[in-house]
């Protein structure tokens, strides 16, 4: 009898020895991941980075050469939200995602579609925003064109920016077209100006932008968007308190009613273009 | 004359690459970049039961082939030309070659680029193609004139009146005597160029050319894997470029055995 309570004694003891430790350890890398976390990196510097793209009307310099835009009033209510300061780090569209492994910003707002591919290389939060896709054609060489069929065909040409979801978007709706892909938007709406491309694919509203600026040589095709996509922030693997953070910052301003304001502001209304022009 | 190598040379040597290697440990490491190298294979080429299967990059370095492989001939020829102009008696060929020299060397090759293709093109039916090649040429051949006159004037005038007693012309002083001349004498400065057109070619790819690096750019643009691919087009680059550089070492000598 005495002999089983010591050996039981002696249980106790290396399980209560083994739990304190298990749980001290636990502790210990809990508080490094919260240290090391983006989100306690930018509260310590005191800056939030934002990397983004030009992309009207989600990112955009007005007269002055100030950034606006959709993305810009988001990014500049999160930092204001942290009580941070903001800077936008601009960079090209195919280098965002290896900008932000190695670590050029902390996240990217910009415009930026959920993909599988993508959600390989990055962690996206809940969607802020969606977006469709939309096309310009041009008015000689897309004469008739009224559907997605219609532009289905190996003759026909579509210009798109390299990297973007207009372009995936282009080539799954659209995949016996023949594709081309431009660095910027700029040069691919160029080529269909130029009438060297049949139309251009790209996230909305943009497309409609260039139709009404172009009215005697682009028209739309297509009364709706198609292949609509939902818009995230992108932080680096891994990083689990900086998403939950912008998860929870993203609901709150969904229920505010403050994200749906902001929307209605820079893609329903023409309210900001005497800013730009 | 040889050159002598001692051992503390070669210490030297080994400590540099040391340090070299060290920072890209470092760096590589705090990258935190998750490298998936086996997945580039597939873009260069693939056997299928023995049969070649060119992947995009092998495809996109043929087309980067092509556009170089005709460029630097009409680089080398717009080059000669703007050259002899610019050395002849004729006042509107002096004009117009020293015009064509100074706006093409003081502006950036992607903005002629995009003049020609997105503003010529239209009016004059340029293909993308022949745009592309346009464009290269003509910046290329403006930097070979002045190498080509450079060389020229470098030799001895005393040529030129040697030549013209002896009965001949100013076609057959060229090409019997000054160019012959000339040409170990440029050889080095025109293949930096010629490599150099190499290189910029990759700008092909702002107009949507399928060349190397845009083939390298899709592929990016779908799979993220950036570093990988940008490396691998690197190394095809200097495939293309190293042997040419040994071969024009390998002329140089052939030519100072000559004379």
């Amino acid at each position: 009898m005495k002999k089983k309570s010591l050996f039981l004694q002696i249980l106790v003891t290396i399980m209560v020895l083994f739990f304190l430790a298990g749980s001290s350890y636990a502790g210990e890398i809990q508080n490094k991941l919260v240290s090391e976390s983006t989100i306690e990196q930018v509260l310590k510097r005191g800056v939030l980075r934002v990397g983004m793209s030009t992309f009207v009307p989600w990112a955009m310099k007005d007269k002055k050469g100030e950034l606006i835009g959709f993305e810009i009033d988001v990014a500049k209510k999160l930092a204001q939200d942290m009580g941070v300061k903001i800077e936008f780090v601009p960079t090209k569209w195919a280098g965002i995602i290896p900008a932000l492994l190695t670590g050029k910003f902390d996240v990217i707002i910009g415009g930026m579609g959920i993909t599988p591919q993508r959600s390989l290389k990055v962690n996206f939060t809940v969607p802020y925003e969606y977006s469709g896709m939309s096309i310009v054609a041009h008015k000689e060489t897309a004469k008739g064109f009224s559907a997605i069929e219609d532009f289905n065909k190996p003759e026909v040409t579509i210009a798109s920016r390299l990297g973007s979801t207009a372009a995936e978007a282009a080539k799954k709706y659209m995949p016996k077209a023949n594709h081309r892909m431009f660095d910027d938007e700029a040069q691919a709406y160029q080529e269909l100006l130029n009438g060297k491309a049949h139309a251009v694919v790209g996230s909305a509203p943009t497309p409609v932008f260039h139709a009404i600026k172009n009215p005697e040589k682009l028209f739309i095709p297509l009364k709706e968007t198609f292949a609509k996509e939902a818009i995230g922030f992108a932080v680096r693997k891994g990083d689990f308190d900086t998403l939950n953070y912008f998860n929870s910052w993203i609901l709150v301003h969904h229920s505010s009613g403050w994200l749906k304001e902001r929307e209605h502001y820079w893609f329903e209304t023409k309210d900001w273009e005497s800013q730009v022009q | 004359m040889k050159k002598k190598y001692n051992s503390a040379d070669i210490g030297k040597f080994i400590f540099v690459i040391g340090i070299i290697v060290y920072f890209m440990n470092r760096s590589s490491g705090n990258m935190g970049y998750n490298w998936q190298w086996y997945r580039i294979p597939q873009y260069i080429f693939t056997f299928d039961s023995g049969r070649f299967i060119p992947g995009l990059l092998f495809k996109g370095l043929g087309v980067t082939l092509q556009i170089t492989g005709i460029s630097l001939i009409l680089a080398f020829i717009f080059g000669l030309t703007t050259a002899f102009l610019r050395l002849s008696d004729s006042l509107i060929g002096r004009i117009t070659s020293r015009l064509y020299l100074e706006i093409i060397r003081n502006t950036p090759l992607l903005v002629q680029l995009f003049f020609i293709y997105f503003v010529l093109g239209p009016i004059l039916d340029l293909s993308r193609f022949t745009s592309a090649v346009l464009a290269l040429s003509l910046f290329e051949g403006a930097y070979a004139s002045e190498i080509f006159r450079a060389g020229i004037v470098s030799i001895h005038q005393g040529q030129w009146e040697a030549s013209y007693s002896l009965g001949l012309n100013t076609f057959q002083t060229y090409f019997h005597v000054i160019l012959p001349q000339a040409i170990r004498r440029i050889l080095p400065p025109l293949t930096s160029q010629a490599i150099s057109l190499i290189k910029d070619s990759a700008l092909v790819s702002t107009i949507a050319i399928y060349d190397l690096t845009m083939q390298g750019q899709a592929i990016i643009s779908e799979t993220f894997l950036t570093f990988e691919l940008w490396f691998t087009i690197a190394g095809i680059y200097l495939l293309i470029t190293i042997p040419l550089s040994l071969s024009v070492n390998l002329m140089e000598k052939y030519f100072r055995v000559d004379i």
